[in-house]
């Protein structure tokens, strides 16, 4: 069959595609953030995390020969991370936002500095399951190559989603971000139970990370993260702190951030850089939607800096 | 214990006897100059032990940076000419901070007031050299004002949060750049490069006479000066010192809190925005990707170290102007990576946002107890 054969039903395929292609580092990162958020701490160093993962991902798979035990160690390096910001925000006066600022400068330097020379070799990448074998059209293959990551974390969204409602570790970080006070109350240590929330959402970015640079765009570049640790901090907020919402969400955002080369796909190429611009935009109006002045967001912890 | 000072056993001139003033206004201060200073000292100590892990030589590393940085009246000038959109960088920080608020979006306000500049130096090509820059200067705070005056906006009316928006607002005004660059405003002769129209000669700004560093650095400077008579001298910067304490206390005073967040915020975009056109006018002549250099991120490290005190902005800008000058010589005569200077300001960053915790914790710091000499012997 041929490729131009399905003409303009390219562009809604070519987002789907790109959609599942796009969302999968968004959605392991939002996960991440979501527990960190839930225990009451906000995290913006994740886009660091994201570029460190990234990183380490490649690296070790360069020298191992083995995507796998890059993927691993990206998680590790992620849990560090995580843990030093859990760890050094528990001290008094110091704000956890502005620690997440300067470790998203810090894990990117970090990040260009060992990377240098992982720039030029060629990594193995992770494997993807090809659910468009059944169709000979070659978009339609392209557009269903799904990778092992993105069904992990869609599974690990709805595990989330299940474990916060019933499991005793999801009460405890639930109370732990609803109320220090109450979670004193009951005999838990807060800052214990966010050092562990936050290296657990540490190590989802660096998962992420590891897609990046092991699947897609699938290289090690400084330019490999657009953003996607700070996109997915908003995400969050717009899921309503919700696994199941991060979901959705992040396949949203995946599809807009596909809109552009989509479209440049099928010719269209005016107005390239505002449609590279379309998922930044989209995260915008999403928080100009749902935040208010008036009413706290729903769902939102209790402790939380960010919506107090 | 007694009330009486006496003062026995401490020197006569610490004695609080003698110009209790003068003593209690260094003492008020020493804390906020001692923990910075030491958190600086210490980020740098942590890195040394990085770089000498790395197995590179951390002596010859500050030497490089020194004579990089500030060793050559060459490298001064190298130094200050990067500390200028530094300056105006950190101010989009400071102003902002003093309401509570984390603006880190700055490198959206510095790109669109350069090309905002550029474009209007462009466009009014003829006219007299001194309108064109005015109404270059003018664009260039107007873009930014609007940027981040937008993102105060979306703070207090929607309550939108400023931190993440500021960034996400970077990436869209970086994008808008590329679109303007690459489509209407493109000049046809720049090929690998796509840049607006090179502004003519008369248009572009000079340098201070007898230096080769352009009359950015004063405006950069005037802008401090400027910021801290503001937040420190005038009703509207204790209204807002007061609105950054506690909202709900500050309207109830009656302050219009939304005008001023709007207002402060706009002003730090404009500063911002001054910087790009700056960059603009005195340094690469037209509007490119290089306006998105990172001096809006820089500018927040120096924001923070400055503990958004403007005045103190000036010497911060100035030794982060000068690490980023000798990162290229770092680079060559170690062979280093150029990412060298990030992990560097990111360390620092992280130490001088932990030393937030010491304040209040040193009794030697306390300004009562300096003047009772007699409770400060032994406490040190």
């Amino acid at each position: 069959m041929d490729a131009t054969e399905i003409g303009l039903w390219g562009v809604p395929l070519a987002i789907l595609g790109g959609a599942i292609r796009v969302s999968t580092p968004f959605i392991f990162v939002s996960l991440g953030e979501a527990i960190t958020e839930r225990s009451g701490r906000i995290n913006l160093g994740l886009e660091g995390t994201l570029v460190f993962g990234a990183m380490t991902a490649y690296a070790v798979a360069v020298m191992t020969n083995s995507p796998w035990i890059g993927l691993l160690a990206a998680a590790f390096a992620g849990l560090c991370f995580g843990l030093f910001h859990g760890w050094i925000c528990k001290f008094p006066k110091v704000n956890d936002i502005a620690i997440g600022i300067a470790l998203m400068l810090f894990g990117s330097g970090l990040a260009f500095f060992f990377g240098k020379p992982f720039i030029k070799p060629k990594a193995p990448n992770l494997p993807a399951i090809p659910f468009g074998g059944w169709s000979d059209i070659p978009q339609v293959q392209a557009a269903l190559d799904v990778n092992v990551l993105f069904l992990i974390g869609a599974v690990l969204s709805v595990i989330l989603w299940w474990a916060f409602r019933n499991t005793r570790a999801g009460l405890i970080v639930r109370v732990v971000g609803d109320s220090s006070d109450a979670a004193r109350a009951m005999g838990l240590n807060p800052d214990t139970v966010r050092l562990a929330a936050t290296g657990v959402g540490g190590a989802l970015a660096g998962i992420g990370g590891a897609y990046l640079s092991l699947y897609y765009p699938g290289s090690w570049t400084e330019r490999i993260s657009s953003g996607q640790g700070l996109m997915a901090v908003a995400l969050v907020i717009f899921a309503r702190w919700n696994p199941l919402g991060c979901f959705a969400a992040a396949l949203l955002f995946g599809g807009a951030g596909a809109l552009g080369p989509a479209l440049q796909s099928v010719g269209v190429t005016q107005g390239y850089y505002l449609f590279y611009a379309a998922p930044y935009i989209l995260t915008l109006i999403i928080m100009i939607a749902t935040s208010s002045p008036t009413r706290s967001l729903a769902g939102a912890p209790g402790e939380l800096s960010i919506t107090k | 214990m007694t009330d009486t000072v006496t003062g026995a056993g401490v020197p006569a001139m610490f004695g609080a006897r003698f110009y209790p003033a003068a003593l209690e206004w260094i003492a008020r201060r020493a804390e906020a100059f001692v923990i910075p200073l030491a958190a600086l000292v210490v980020g740098m100590a942590l890195f040394s032990l990085f770089i000498a892990l790395v197995g590179k030589s951390p002596v010859l590393l500050y030497e490089t940076m020194w004579r990089g940085g500030f060793g050559s009246w060459f490298s001064i000038q190298n130094s200050l000419s990067r500390a200028a959109p530094l300056l105006l960088a950190a101010l989009c920080v400071a102003l902002p901070a003093r309401l509570g608020l984390v603006v880190i979006g700055g490198e959206g306000a510095i790109v669109l007031g350069g090309v905002a500049a550029a474009a209007i130096g462009v466009a009014l090509s003829g006219a007299p050299s001194s309108i064109v820059i005015l109404a270059m200067g003018v664009a260039g705070l107007a873009a930014g004002g609007i940027w981040i005056g937008a993102v105060g906006a979306l703070r207090h009316y929607r309550a939108v949060n400023e931190t993440i928006s500021s960034l996400l607002m970077a990436y869209i005004a970086i994008a808008l750049m590329n679109q303007l660059v690459e489509g209407p405003l493109r000049d046809p002769a720049s090929l690998n490069k796509p840049s607006t129209q090179p502004l003519a000669d008369i248009y572009r700004i000079g340098n201070i006479p007898g230096m080769d560093v352009h009359w950015g650095l004063v405006v950069g400077v005037v802008a401090c000066i400027l910021s801290w008579v503001l937040i420190e001298k005038t009703r509207w910067g204790f209204a807002a010192r007061i609105a950054g304490g506690n909202v709900r206390a500050a309207q109830v005073q009656g302050l219009a809190v939304g005008p001023l967040i709007v207002g402060f915020t706009a002003l730090a975009g404009g500063f911002a925005g001054l910087a790009g056109m700056l960059e603009v006018a005195a340094v690469q002549g037209s509007a490119n990707a290089s306006l998105a250099a990172g001096y809006g991120y820089t500018g927040i490290l120096v924001a923070f170290l400055a503990r958004h005190n403007p005045l103190a902005i000036i010497p911060v800008a100035i030794l982060l102007g000068g690490i980023d000058a000798s990162g290229g010589l770092i680079q060559r005569r170690l062979d280093l990576p150029d990412a060298t200077v990030l992990v560097l300001q990111g360390m620092i960053f992280i130490v001088i946002l932990f030393s937030e915790t010491f304040y209040g914790r040193f009794k030697a710091f306390n300004p009562d107890l300096w003047k009772r000499p007699d409770l400060l012997k032994g406490t040190a």
